[in-house]
């Protein structure tokens, strides 16, 4: 007993300070295939200073034209459907004026206007985020082409990115999201429960070169595109449309635009 | 968000009884107020009960408890809750370090190593950090106007200075029954005049908040204490709890601030009885859940805990208390011990 328990020892000894050595560690690693895999962007990624969506809210009547936009989120993304409310995923839905535009909205008149149509709402990928500053693992952080990302795999869920959030933009897995899914997109992560996650601007297809999918489902309803760039779509969008975003005086400056 | 509103709730609440072990440290060290000599070591272990029962609630709260080193692996100056996990855990042990080394010094009948004393004064601040910062959690958050003032770091810590030596006071009229230690009834009056001005204090800072919401109107801090007081949209699941909070602090000042009341043992206990219950109503339900209620979009989806919540609450609470009684344990037979 004593005399093994003496030679592991030795041995534990020997081998790391074989490990210490860089000779042996060398030699060592002779063996493995010598060049890492390159991990970059693609060549067809496309990128952005500032990426910004803007929403034509005028061609929004019903719930007919906001659903295979988020049809076509929901699915790719592999978000869950619960009819629970209090389990609701959600990176893109719609609401009504009042609560999509609560604080700013121009006011009781101006809602008849507005009545029953459909408002989208998603992350505004806010250019100064509140949800970047209170995340404690910095599983939400925001890239250098604008968009607020997040790393479901870091998140502790301790929900303070929603606590912070001011648009009710994030969502909570309270149970295993697997369930809930119709049909798996195997190109896209699954969920665990007790990790938070929100729109993410598809920062994933973009790193394809294809637009976001709501976009591409929408049929020219939404626009997307470089916010810093003067000659791209949404900048001129911006410039010949009056435009409103939401809660602006809470100075998270969101790159989402409507037109209404 | 809402769900599990309660867990936070108790943690918010119980930093407060933690920071509340100040008011016996603050006074023996820094004033010289010899009485509090036999009392500091029984407020320096509540502390560490509270501590443990804090960070407990956070950790149950967390949706991936097992990932919570992320937090120290990837360590993020900007968030404030990276600030409160050290604060407390910093707090807890400068407590265990403190209250141990002090209580075996005692024992030994010799005075406490002198590299104690530096920390001890470290303690102090710290204790009004740990609220000060909690605080911050909340009051940071553009959107959630109810929290969106900067009375409330204040406010938490009015509240912390009336329940926290409330309860030391409960305690130290158990220990006084049941034990052969007597924390002194000196003590226990000096604290309940610290409980009586904390609890005016804390209810003066309540009111300045509700004139500031009423008189301006603005409906994003307004419906707040709307919606607790008297109920929002057909809401009111809390109003009832609000009214006997504010009853039970009210009947606490009137107990606590009359000398006769205060110096008949009877109704002091019915008046820390009151101010606990009322502050841990006001911190604990309303402070938190009243945050979350108009959400940003002003729409009112209201909290009830579900009974698993509520029994992970009692769980919780039943550790700390585990963990009380027996630090108290330690504490009074080491003073049995030495007055033997
Ligand atoms: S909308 Fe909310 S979640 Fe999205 S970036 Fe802004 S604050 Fe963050
Ligand atoms: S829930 Fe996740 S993403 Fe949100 S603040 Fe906590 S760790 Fe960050
Ligand atoms: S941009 Fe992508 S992730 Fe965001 S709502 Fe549209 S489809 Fe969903």
């Amino acid at each position: 007993m004593e005399t093994s328990r003496r030679r592991v020892l030795q041995l534990l000894g020997l081998s790391a300070a074989a490990l210490a050595t860089p000779p042996v560690f060398n030699a060592l690693a002779a063996g493995a295939p010598a060049a890492k895999p390159k991990i970059g962007p693609g060549t067809e990624a496309l990128t952005a200073r500032q990426w910004a969506m803007v929403i034509d809210t005028r061609k929004f009547k019903s719930e007919a034209d906001v659903k295979p936009l988020v049809e076509a989120c929901h699915s790719i993304h592999n978000v869950p459907h619960w009819d629970e409310k209090r389990w609701e995923i959600k990176w893109l839905w719609s609401t009504k004026y009042e609560s999509a535009f609560s604080g700013t909205a121009s006011g009781r008149f101006a809602s008849e206007v507005f009545e029953g149509r459909p408002f989208l709402v998603l992350c505004n990928q806010c250019e100064n985020p509140p949800c970047v500053r209170a995340c404690p693992t910095r599983a939400t952080w925001k890239r250098a082409d604008g968009i607020v990302m997040m790393d479901f795999h870091r998140c502790i869920g301790c929900r303070f990115c929603m606590a912070a959030c001011p648009f009710g933009a994030r969502s909570f897995n309270y149970r295993d999201p697997r369930p809930g899914i119709k049909q798996t997109n195997k190109l896209f992560p699954t969920r665990m429960k007790g990790v938070v996650e929100k729109c993410s601007f598809c920062a994933e297809r973009l790193a394809e070169g294809k637009m976001p999918a709501c976009v591409e489902a929408a049929g020219g309803k939404l626009a997307f595109g470089d916010l810093s760039d003067a000659g791209s779509e949404v900048r001129k969008l911006i410039r010949e449309n009056y435009t409103i975003r939401r809660k602006i005086n809470l100075g998270t400056e969101p790159a989402v635009y409507y037109i209404v | 968000m809402l769900e599990l509103a309660i867990n936070i709730a108790n943690f918010t609440f119980l930093v407060g009884v933690a920071a509340g072990g100040v008011m016996v440290v603050l006074p023996y060290y820094l004033h010289d107020y010899k009485a509090y000599g036999k009392v500091t070591i029984l407020g320096e272990f509540l502390a560490i009960a509270s501590v443990i029962m804090c960070i407990t609630f956070i950790l149950v709260d967390l949706g991936q408890p097992m990932r919570v080193l992320n937090v120290l692996l990837y360590p993020t100056p900007n968030s404030v809750l990276f600030w409160d996990t050290v604060v407390l855990n910093g707090y807890l042990f400068l407590n265990l370090i403190i209250g141990w080394n002090v209580l075996e010094a005692e024992r030994n009948g010799v005075h406490y190593q002198s590299w104690l004393k530096p920390l001890i004064y470290l303690s102090i601040p710290w204790a009004i950090s740990i609220h000060t910062v909690t605080a911050y959690l909340y009051c940071g958050l553009p959107g959630r106007g109810f929290w969106l003032t900067a009375i409330l770091a204040p406010r938490f810590l009015s509240s912390a200075f009336a329940s926290g030596p409330a309860l030391l006071i409960l305690l130290c009229l158990i220990i006084r029954r049941v034990t052969n230690f007597d924390p002194g009834w000196k003590q226990i009056q000096s604290l309940a005049v610290t409980v009586a001005y904390a609890i005016c204090i804390n209810v003066f800072f309540l009111l300045c908040e509700v004139f500031v919401v009423f008189y301006s109107q603005i409906p994003e801090h307004m419906d707040h204490l709307t919606y607790l007081f008297v109920g929002l949209h057909g809401h009111g699941a809390y109003v009832p709890w609000m009214w006997t909070s504010m009853a039970l602090m009210a009947l606490g000042i009137i107990l606590l601030v009359n000398p006769a009341t205060r110096k008949n043992e009877l109704t002091l206990i019915a008046g820390c009885i009151a101010v606990f219950f009322g502050c841990w109503i006001d911190k604990g339900m309303g402070m938190i859940s009243g945050g979350f209620v108009p959400n940003p979009m002003h729409e009112v989806n209201e909290y009830i805990p579900t009974l698993l919540e509520g029994l992970i609450t009692i769980g919780v609470y039943a550790l700390g208390f585990l963990v009380l009684t027996i630090l108290f344990k330690i504490a009074v037979s080491v003073k049995e011990e030495v007055r033997a």
